[in-house]
Order: structure tokens, then sequence, then C-alpha cells
């Protein structure tokens, strides 16, 4: 489903992925840890296509198209949905206009018809549902005004709407106390645990792992994945650190 | 403010200094000034909607006279011409209240200004102006705006919120506000703000499928919701949200 080879890139002059390679195929679940300034979120971003990214070498190749060569939108209706550790608020917008501007544009492109306001109503209830995020929620202003937690529940709630194949998760878990991380974790098996689809996890620690296990494990350090198992790794990592299992 | 004047205003005057002087000579002597009067203890509204053709050139001035304990609301949209310029020469008496919701959306070489001289003569009033401009290709905006608090005009409350968007580096906003107060016990709030479409959002909403056009238009219509909000008339409201969206979709 993804395949990168050999990615390249730099943020302000300064090279941050170093020859990053990882393959993920349908059905799987990849996990990605590393320590602070390792290029996690970097990783994330240029996948994304987040301006100022630029890309030095290297492929992205997403369902056999050039993924570095779409605009950010153009990959979000290709199928990838990308999830922010810092979710963005959007004074004055509200989330069900947004989500319903964003999966009609993305119907749009694909040449798919656009759901009415009833259907996409009875839709959002449905995914606010999974995540137990209240639909009033959904009338307010993006983000605006919403707890760590909240926001990163509404993320999954879009991704619930929008129906990605494959969903790279920027530390989701961050700011999550244990009961929200359970609900966060089910939405997402919910939602991307299917045999077309696919998830990337990017994350500082094993627990979110505890909820949405892992088919694959890297270890990302200095612009590149170092060392790559199954879901012993990530247990080997809480245990002993990266300094330790890097070294050995 | 001069209504009318015979002879044509030049940059030297403050009222006119960002104006476009050639459009208006076109135009010249402009309309006289609409005069509008509020009985003791009326309400009363009007709004314009100023969509001249694109090459033409449109001056609106209103003398405005709020008897005691009245209050009038002003709705406006001022969006075509090569100039357009709409001026609220304001009288306020004992108690009463004036209040202008306006929005400017322009693109092109357009020039597009909202000028307003709101005078408290008598103690107890307030007034407010909300503006919101967007700004495109080579447009400027301009909202002058200066309050006159008189020495009896005891306990004024007079605000002015503006705020501009630029959608290019090539268009202009200019905010001016001139208080002149004669009178101690008083509150007059300015605030004037000027900026750019947030970037963080609109990756974010490209990140969710969004093309740049839907995402710019859906950032601007909340930046100028509001300013219709409390239109009474709904087929005005209506009329003036249809307008100003439909200018926004031509700049994005």
């Amino acid at each position: 489903m993804l395949t990168i080879d050999n990615l390249s890139n730099e943020i302000d002059g300064k090279a941050i992925l170093k020859g990053l390679s990882l393959t993920i195929n349908a059905g799987e679940i990849h996990a990605i840890m590393g320590p602070n300034g390792a290029g996690k979120s970097t990783l994330a971003y240029t996948l994304g296509g987040r301006p100022g990214y630029a890309v030095t070498g290297g492929s992205a190749t997403f369902e056999g198209a050039d993924l570095l060569d779409m605009e950010p939108h153009e990959r979000a209706a290709a199928g990838l949905f990308l999830g922010f550790q810092y979710p963005v608020e959007i004074p004055g917008v509200s989330n069900l206009q947004f989500l319903r501007e964003s999966l009609n544009s993305q119907k749009r492109a694909r040449g798919e018809a656009e759901l009415n306001g009833g259907e996409f109503i009875r839709l959002a209830k449905e995914k606010a549902g999974l995540l137990d995020l209240d639909m009033d929620m959904l009338k307010r202003p993006v983000n605006v005004g919403f707890s760590g937690g909240e926001k990163k529940r509404a993320e999954m709630v879009q991704m619930g709407i929008l129906d990605p194949t494959l969903a790279i998760l920027d530390e989701t878990d961050s700011g999550l106390d244990i009961d929200a991380l359970k609900i966060v974790g089910s939405g997402i098996n919910a939602i991307m645990r299917k045999p077309d689809k696919a998830v990337l996890l990017i994350t500082h620690y094993q627990r979110l792992l505890d909820y949405v296990k892992p088919d694959f494990v890297h270890v990302l350090a200095g612009g590149r994945i170092v060392k790559s198992g199954g879901p012993e790794l990530a247990l080997e990592l809480e245990r002993e650190g990266y300094g330790e299992v890097l070294a050995a | 403010m001069m209504a009318n004047a015979l002879t044509l205003p030049t940059r030297k005057d403050e009222a006119w200094r960002y104006s476009d002087l050639h459009a208006l000579a076109t135009i010249w002597p402009v309309p006289a000034a609409r005069r509008i009067g509020v009985a003791a203890g009326e309400r009363a509204h009007d709004h314009l909607l100023q969509d001249a053709a694109d090459d033409g050139a449109a001056v609106h001035d209103y003398v405005i006279d709020i008897a005691d304990g009245a209050r009038f609301d002003f709705h406006l949209l001022n969006i075509g011409g090569k100039l357009g310029r709409v001026t609220f020469d304001v009288r306020l008496g004992k108690g009463s209240h004036f209040e202008l919701s306006g929005a400017i959306i322009g693109g092109g070489d357009q020039t597009l200004e909202i000028v307003t001289k709101v005078t408290h003569a008598q103690p107890d009033a307030t007034s407010g102006q909300t503006v919101r401009s967007i700004l495109g290709g080579r447009a400027t905006g301009s909202y002058l705006g200066s309050i006159n608090v008189a020495r009896d005009a005891q306990r004024t409350d007079a605000f002015q919120s503006i705020k501009a968007m630029l959608l290019d580096r090539t268009a202009t906003a200019n905010a001016k506000p001139e208080l002149e107060i004669y009178a101690d016990d008083v509150k007059c709030a300015h605030g004037a703000t000027v900026g750019e479409l947030d970037r963080q959002a609109l990756f974010y909403m490209a990140s969710r499928g969004m093309d740049p056009a839907t995402a710019k238009t859906l950032l601007l219509k909340a930046f100028v919701a509001g300013v219709f909000d409390d239109v009474s008339d709904e087929a005005v409201k209506d009329r003036l949200e249809a307008a100003a969206i439909a200018k926004l979709e031509t700049l994005v």
C-alpha cells in the first residue's frame, strides 16, 4: 500500500530524514517509536505534504501513485489520513461544516456522489458514537476550547467519517488519560483494523500499543529506521530504553 | 466630512488620503448626502449593498441624526466599483445608540472605503462600529473612523472593532481611528488588526481533503460571519450574505 524508499528531506536547510525506507501492506499496523528529535513527526508531515517539508531524495509510493507529487488535499482524496499531534483550532468553523466540506471535497475529487445534509448527519452520529463524543461537540468550532483528550477523540471521529485506507497517526496517544486511551484505541481498531486498510502509529510510548496491537514495530533514530521487529520490540524499548536497544 | 463639495478633494484632505481620486473625478460632483432622522425613543434600521460595476465608482454619504433615547442600526456590504466609498456622519442624542456593522470585500485594483464620524453630543449615548475587510490583488480597503465626545457627553460608551484579512501581499488595509474627547467619564474601546489566512489551518483543512479554494472560502466566511447576524429582515440578510459569498469566491 505504501512504499517509502530511501526518503530524505530537510527543513530550513537542515537534514532530518536521511534515507528512510519502510513498506506497509494492506491489513497491517505498524508502529514507529523513537527518541525526541528522531524525525517521527517530520515523517508524518512529509507524507502528508506539509509546506516547508522539502523532499531532497528518495520516493514514496501510495497505492501505485507517486505520493510526493500530489498536493495535500489530493493525498487525502487518494485515501491518506494524517492524525495531528496538535490538532489545529479553527474559530468560526463548526466541526460538522468542516467535515462535510472535507468529505464532499474528497468525493468530488474521486468522482463520487456527495452526501446530503441528512446522510452526513447520520454518518457523523454513528462515528461520534464510536468515540463516545457528544454530537453537541461537533456543532462547536473545530477544536476550539476542546481539552487535549477531546481533540484526539475528535480527530478519530474525523478519521471515521473520512474512512481512509491509510492512517498515519502522529502521537495520537499524547494528552490522553487511561480511559480516553481505551476509547481512542478501540476507535482506531473499529475504523482501521480491516484487511484493506493500514495504520502507521507514531508514538513515544508502548501504552497505546496495549490497545492497538501492531504487527510491526520500528525504531526511528537519526532520520532512518535503525531497527525493526514484532510487538516484542516495543516492550523491549519500554523496559530498557532507546539507548540500550540501539547500542545492542 | 464633505458631502457634495464642488471642488474635487485632494490627497492632502485627511478623509481622502487613501482614496482613488481618478475614479472619483469620473462621478464628481457626487450626489447630496442622504439624511436620516430617528425620532426620540424610536428604533430604526437600514442597509446598503454597494455593488457598483467593476469600472464604475460610487460614493454614498449619510448624515444621520439620532434623537434622545433612539436607536439606529446600519448594515453595509461594500464590494463594488473601482472606487466604492460610504460615509456616515452621525450625531447622537442623549442615551441614544448607533451601530454600524460592515464588510469590505475587494480585489483587483478596487479602492473600498468606509468613513465614520460619530459625534456624542449628549450624555449616556453608546455607539459601535464593526468592520471586517477582505482584500486581494492590489485592492485597498480603508476604514477611517472618528469619535467626537463633547464636554457634556458624560458616560459615553463607544467601540470600534476593525479587522482586515489580506489575501495577497499586494493588497492594502488602512485603519485610522481618531478620538477627540472633551468629557472625562468616557469609555472608548478601539481594536484594529490586519492578518493573513492561518497557514496551519489551511494545511489542516487540506489534510482532510479540502482543495485550497474550498478551504480559503470557508475560513473567509468564518471571518465575516457575524457582520450580518443581526439583520432583522431575513430576505435582506440572505441577500447580503449571498452577495458577500459570491464576491469572496471571485477572490480565492
